[in-house]
């Protein structure tokens, strides 16, 4: 009995002990998720750069080594070229929109209203539906045929024989090069927009009303206000919420995989689909491993170059 | 002059606001309103798109409901939603407050590692791990996406959980650890109590996460039965070159507004806790 009594001590004691050692119990909780990415991230990654030097195709998918050969082959197609371009020039125009739009819609949703409840509910909707169905809907909404988009712009006497627009009674956005552009970016604004506007318009409102109200007594005007009070104050979550949508468009196929497939020719392809219509559809495993590690350094320097930055505020 | 100048103040809010909820929403309204109408109505350019034309009918919910297995998915996309999320607090949320606290010095360099592994893009990891898929026998089951999620999730919610344990004061440990409480137990019963908006932020992102995600989905899932959402309903609705719209539009729209509704409860709090967790890291 006693006995018994005398192991529980102890072993509640060595518990204890275990707990107690911070460097020990350090290790214990972070073992867990270091396994996971090393086996699930580390060893894929890996697998990949390998497959980039070698020539695995999915009828024959032994590695033998070849090099660079693959991305100097896969740079010298103008559909990489084009995709290297969109990727960067749709990323670039999204996020600029992105962040102006936010901006005004996070002052917006800061002032109070009614239906406020209902209008944010409405604005966070694409960010609650799957990227490819939400997609799909802006596939009906930009039809070639049945746009509703081109209904109203008919209803309105701006598309048609002899209006502003052009004799054709369609605009066939995703069928022309500048228009299935321009569509795919705004479907990438719409759907990250609403995850843009929410962390901003909690940034706005977690600054100290006192600042601002004795900006006014000094007769600064609303913008003045805007941009040399309130912009400086929540630079480091704005940092960080274009690196997050930043990361997400950069990294994403599925808003051009449904929408255009690349098209039209490979004019809206971006690094990410190529290397899946190239890797998987195409069966060259070794140029989509190629392709997509293209996406990593730049995401990589880009992440780090802004982290850095919301750092530096943070400490300022 | 000064009530006056609020007069023109709100009537710019609410044409800006209308504009945004258009623009947000438009896409939706019109996802409701095809649902319910005719292909002798939908297929007609000349037809007012917003309006029906020709009788409603509920035709084509019904080969949405019965006739195709989006309920199936539905259940598949929660239960594969809900498993990622347990297992990445799990794995997160302990390592995320030996970062913050317990490695010391190179917490800090080893958080910002974590996030890095962050941008290591799918489209990259998912040829090497089907291969692992295939190896562990997981694939045609949804199991693989409960295999697989977690690594995209994981690194994200340490991240931003470590941002958001640093903000807790280390003081209010220390006390609790001075009253005889174990470093563990301080962590379970004085930090996780005030880490509700941390917890909840990654709960929400880490469930957005598998609920958009399709390149895993489409390349390592192939039977009807096991997928979810975001793949499965396209596959079914869209036939070679036919595309059933109304019962896609519907399917869209039925996910859109009721996750919509559940987000739009929690936003303050996920909102609290990605800022707060994200300054920090």
């Amino acid at each position: 009995m006693e006995d018994v009594v005398a192991y529980k001590v102890t072993e509640r004691t060595n518990v204890r002990h275990i707990t107690d050692r911070e460097g020990l119990l350090g290790a214990l909780f972070l073992l867990p998720a270091v396994v996971y990415i090393i086996a699930l991230v580390g060893i894929p990654f890996l697998l990949a750069i390998a497959f980039s030097l070698s020539d695995v195709t999915v009828g024959d998918t032994s590695l033998d080594f070849v090099g660079l050969q693959n991305f100097s082959r896969v740079i010298k197609t103008p559909q990489f070229q084009r995709s290297l371009v969109n990727t960067f020039a749709f990323t670039l125009i999204a996020q600029v929109v992105i962040i102006v739009l936010a901006n005004i819609l996070a002052v917006v949703l800061a002032e109070d209203f009614r239906g406020k409840w209902i209008a944010r509910m409405l604005i966070m909707l694409p960010w609650a539906t799957p990227i490819a169905l939400g997609t799909i809907g802006w596939f009906w909404f930009l039809d070639s045929k049945f746009s509703p988009i081109d209904w109203v712009l008919q209803a309105v006497g701006l598309l048609g024989p002899g209006t502003l627009l052009g004799p054709g009674r369609h605009m066939v956005y995703l069928g022309r090069e500048w228009l299935a552009m321009a569509s795919v970016i705004t479907v990438q604004v719409w759907r990250l927009l609403p995850l843009a506007a929410v962390i901003l318009m909690a940034a706005f409102t977690s600054i100290d009303r006192d600042l601002i109200d004795q900006a006014e007594v000094d007769g600064a005007s609303f913008w003045r206000i805007h941009f040399q009070v309130k912009i400086p104050l929540i630079l480091p979550i704005l940092y960080i919420s274009l690196l997050f949508s930043l990361i997400t468009m950069f990294g994403d196929m599925v808003v051009v995989y449904v929408l255009t497939r690349g098209g039209p020719v490979y004019y809206t392809q971006v690094l990410a689909t190529w290397a899946y219509f190239k890797g998987i559809e195409g069966g060259s495993l070794s140029e989509g491993a190629a392709i997509a590690l293209f996406l990593f350094p730049l995401l990589l320097a880009v992440a780090i170059l802004i982290l850095r930055a919301a750092r530096r505020m943070e400490i300022n | 002059m000064g009530t006056k100048r609020k007069g023109v103040n709100r009537i710019i809010t609410y044409i800006l606001l209308i504009s945004f909820c258009l623009f947000s929403a438009c896409p939706f309204l019109v996802m409701v309103i095809n649902t319910f109408k005719q292909d002798l109505d939908l297929y007609r350019p000349q037809n007012n798109p917003f309006i029906y034309n020709e009788p409603p009918t509920l035709d084509h919910l019904r080969l949405l409901f019965f006739e195709t297995n989006y309920t199936t998915f539905m259940w598949n996309s929660f239960v594969v939603g809900m498993l990622v999320v347990i297992i990445t607090l799990v794995i997160a949320v302990p390592a995320a407050y030996s970062l913050a606290r317990l490695v010391g010095r190179w917490g800090e360099q080893a958080g910002i590692g974590m996030f890095l592994v962050y941008l290591v893009p799918p489209t990259l990891l998912f040829i090497p791990l089907f291969r692992m898929v295939v190896a562990f026998g997981l694939n045609d089951s949804f199991w693989a996406l409960v295999l697989v999620y977690p690594t995209i999730s994981i690194p994200f919610s340490t991240w931003l959980l470590m941002g958001f344990f640093k903000s807790i004061p280390r003081d209010l440990e220390e006390a609790a650890m001075v009253d005889g409480h174990s470093r563990f137990m301080a962590f379970v019963k004085v930090v996780m109590p005030l880490s509700l908006s941390g917890v909840i932020a990654v709960v929400v992102f880490t469930f957005t996460l598998t609920l958009h995600e399709f390149i895993y989905a489409l390349a390592f899932v192939s039977s009807s039965a096991q997928r979810t959402l975001s793949v499965g309903v396209p596959i079914e609705l869209i036939r070679g070159d036919v595309f059933f719209w109304q019962s896609l539009l519907a399917a869209a729209v039925l996910i859109a507004i009721p996750v919509g509704i559940v987000y739009n409860f929690f936003l303050d709090r996920l909102v609290e806790g990605f800022t707060a967790g994200a300054v920090k890291g």
